[in-house]
């Protein structure tokens, strides 16, 4: 009897939490429709902001995957002096406030900033422009992408990497034939979290690069700045936002389990390794 | 046939040094422990893991040298690395597997292994038996100049063992490459390799052919590991033959063996050596030991049955014959010739 009521309990408290998880978006559904989606996708705002967002989204990404991977690998398979420091300073992002990480990009690469002269010498001014919406994206989402590359990496099995190099393949070869492929599942988890963080990436971008519509305003910016003045092209924004996330988190969910098939496979039937 | 020399290397590992020399010039075993330092042996070979001294030389190549700073990468050493849990490449086929090297084409290994029929299978579908021989075509296609093999039969259950065993001892006679192997079993590298060294924390204490080992243990240490049941006692009386030694427990054993000095001695005696009977034997065994079975093992056709501190091998044929059952007094007899005296006194 006690124990039907604890159980009863129990499941209370967890409708309780996942209501409270779930209303937000049932929120949203109810007062959008894929009718007056579609109608606000023509308006300029929305149509500028998705523009903007998915332009420095993906060249934000494509330059995490360019310089994270061989940064997580090194983390992954190096131990030097510092490393746990490179740790930290991959991890910073992550915890940083965002409004801080603006002041941050601001003080490093704006006109007066650290490197502010040396760019404006080169003709270059980041704050403000297109790139700094890049600049602020790769900023914030590396982290995500590069501590899931860590552990992917990590999980290889060093066996496998030994054993191409005994079959006569160099470190390039070994890295592209048998690290990436085995460690695919897991990167492209890592790149679905990071994209999803940098669609939704709001504070360190309105500080940087400031929200000029058609320019720096991306979709989480235009919805602060419309829903005061259209609420139905917020709520449009996000219904789309919340499609995108939902289908990054389904990549994220797959990739995982790809990766975990061969390895877990290979770990069950081939026995634990020894390295005596 | 190529020979391949480790001359004086030192690897210091966690808790010793290992220190080797070591000529390889057909199918070597090297025996030991877990943690002896075995694998490490084979890494060093391979260029996986690199010494601290000394040198490595295959024929007229050097593959490491500390004091000249030459050291191969794993990749330009042609070596065929075996490893314990096979290393296959859990996302290529059989066939992918086998052409990693891309020194010649698969066929021809397919072929020779046995293995065409799954040659579009993957590594996690095979069984034991059949992963081993995926990984020793893809060694071989390397066309290395030795073989290098990693506990071979310690991945596989008792039944598979013997057949793999089986095609290993022949793959083995017909290589035309060095070899060599470690294992933590000495069966196994008596069945395998005509030479066999015993590594024990980092050190070679003694080498030589199986035969050679079992009939001159050097210590205790590898008496017991050749499957020696280890005796200890006081010589109390010595004959012109033979010498008398009271174990701890009051038998008294009679050895041939030559013994240094008045000390406590170690008699390795050996399972196939002592006979098993219902009654007291009236035979030439000078020693024999009275006591309950406490235990029977059996191992194939073969059959430990375990009286006192010794352990007998008999056929099973002999345990049915005999109807020994767990529990039950029996005598174990054995000839002083049978004993051997294992320098010292030890564990």
């Amino acid at each position: 009897m006690r124990r039907a009521i604890g159980f009863g309990l129990l499941v209370a408290i967890a409708m309780l939490a996942l209501a409270f998880l779930a209303l937000p978006i049932v929120g949203i559904f109810v007062h959008t429709s894929p009718g007056k989606v579609l109608h606000q996708l023509s308006n300029p705002v929305v149509k500028d902001a998705f523009v903007v967002s998915l332009k420095t989204s993906l060249i934000a990404q494509a330059l995490i995957l360019l310089f994270g991977t061989p940064t997580a690998y090194l983390l992954a398979t190096r131990r030097f002096p510092g490393h746990s420091l490179a740790i930290t300073l991959v991890e910073l992002p992550l915890v940083l406030p965002p409004a801080v990480a603006g002041i941050g990009l601001l003080t490093a690469l704006g006109t007066q900033g650290l490197l502010g002269s040396s760019l404006s010498a080169l003709g270059v001014t980041i704050p403000f422009t297109q790139t700094a919406v890049t600049v602020a994206v790769a900023y914030v989402a590396s982290p995500l992408y590069i501590r899931q590359a860590i552990a992917t990496f990590e999980a290889t099995d060093p066996q496998l990497t030994a054993a191409s190099r005994t079959l006569g393949a160099g470190p390039m070869r070994t890295f592209f034939r048998v690290v990436l492929p085995l460690a695919r599942g897991g990167l492209i988890a890592g790149l679905a979290l990071s994209f999803a963080r940098g669609l939704g990436e709001f504070g360190a971008t309105i500080m940087f690069a400031g929200s000029l519509q058609g320019v720096t305003q991306t979709v989480p910016l235009a919805i602060y700045s419309e829903f005061d003045q259209s609420f139905d092209a917020a709520l449009a924004m996000s219904g789309v936002l919340v499609l995108i996330s939902a289908a990054l988190l389904l990549t994220l969910r797959i990739g995982l389990s790809w990766q975990r098939s061969p390895s877990s496979r290979s770990l069950s039937l081939f026995g634990l390794s020894s390295s005596a | 046939m190529a020979t391949v020399t480790l001359e004086q290397v030192t690897v210091p590992l966690r808790t010793f040094e290992l220190r080797l020399s070591l000529a390889v010039d057909s199918t070597v075993a090297l025996i030991g422990p877990s943690g002896a330092g075995k694998s490490t042996v084979l890494n060093t070979i391979a260029g996986l893991a690199k010494p601290a001294s000394g040198s490595i030389r295959c024929d007229g190549k050097t593959w490491f040298d500390a004091e000249r700073r030459i050291c191969l990468r794993p990749e330009e050493r042609r070596v065929g690395l075996v490893f314990q849990d096979y290393a296959l490449f859990p996302h290529l086929t059989v066939r992918q597997n086998i052409e990693y090297a891309r020194r010649s084409s698969a066929d021809a290994y397919l072929d020779r292994f046995g293995i065409g029929h799954l040659e579009h299978a993957r590594p996690g579908s095979l069984s034991g038996g059949e992963r081993q021989r995926v990984a020793l075509a893809r060694a071989l296609a390397r066309d290395p100049e030795i073989l290098l093999l990693d506990e071979p039969l310690s991945a596989l259950d008792a039944h598979t063992k013997i057949d793999v065993r089986a095609e290993l001892q022949q793959l083995l006679a017909e290589l035309e490459i060095p070899a060599l192997l470690v294992t933590h079993d000495f069966e196994d590298a008596a069945a395998l390799a005509g030479e066999v060294g015993v590594l024990v924390e980092g050190q070679l204490r003694q080498s030589g052919s199986p035969a050679d080992l079992v009939a001159q243990p050097a210590d205790p240490f590898v008496a017991s590991f050749t499957g020696a049941n280890l005796l200890q006692g006081q010589p109390v009386w010595a004959g012109a033959n033979t010498t008398g030694v009271r174990l701890e427990d009051g038998t008294l054993i009679s050895t041939s063996g030559d013994r240094n000095g008045d000390g406590p001695v170690t008699l390795a005696v050996y399972p196939w050596d002592i006979t098993i009977s219902r009654t007291h034997p009236d035979d030439s065994a000078m020693n024999v030991v009275a006591g309950a079975i406490t235990a029977i093992t059996e191992l194939g056709n073969r059959a430990r049955v375990t009286i006192g501190p010794l352990s007998a091998e008999i056929t099973v044929d002999s345990l049915r014959r005999l109807g020994l059952e767990h529990g039950e007094r029996a005598y174990a007899s054995f000839k002083a010739t049978g004993t051997r005296v294992v320098a010292g006194r030890g564990g």
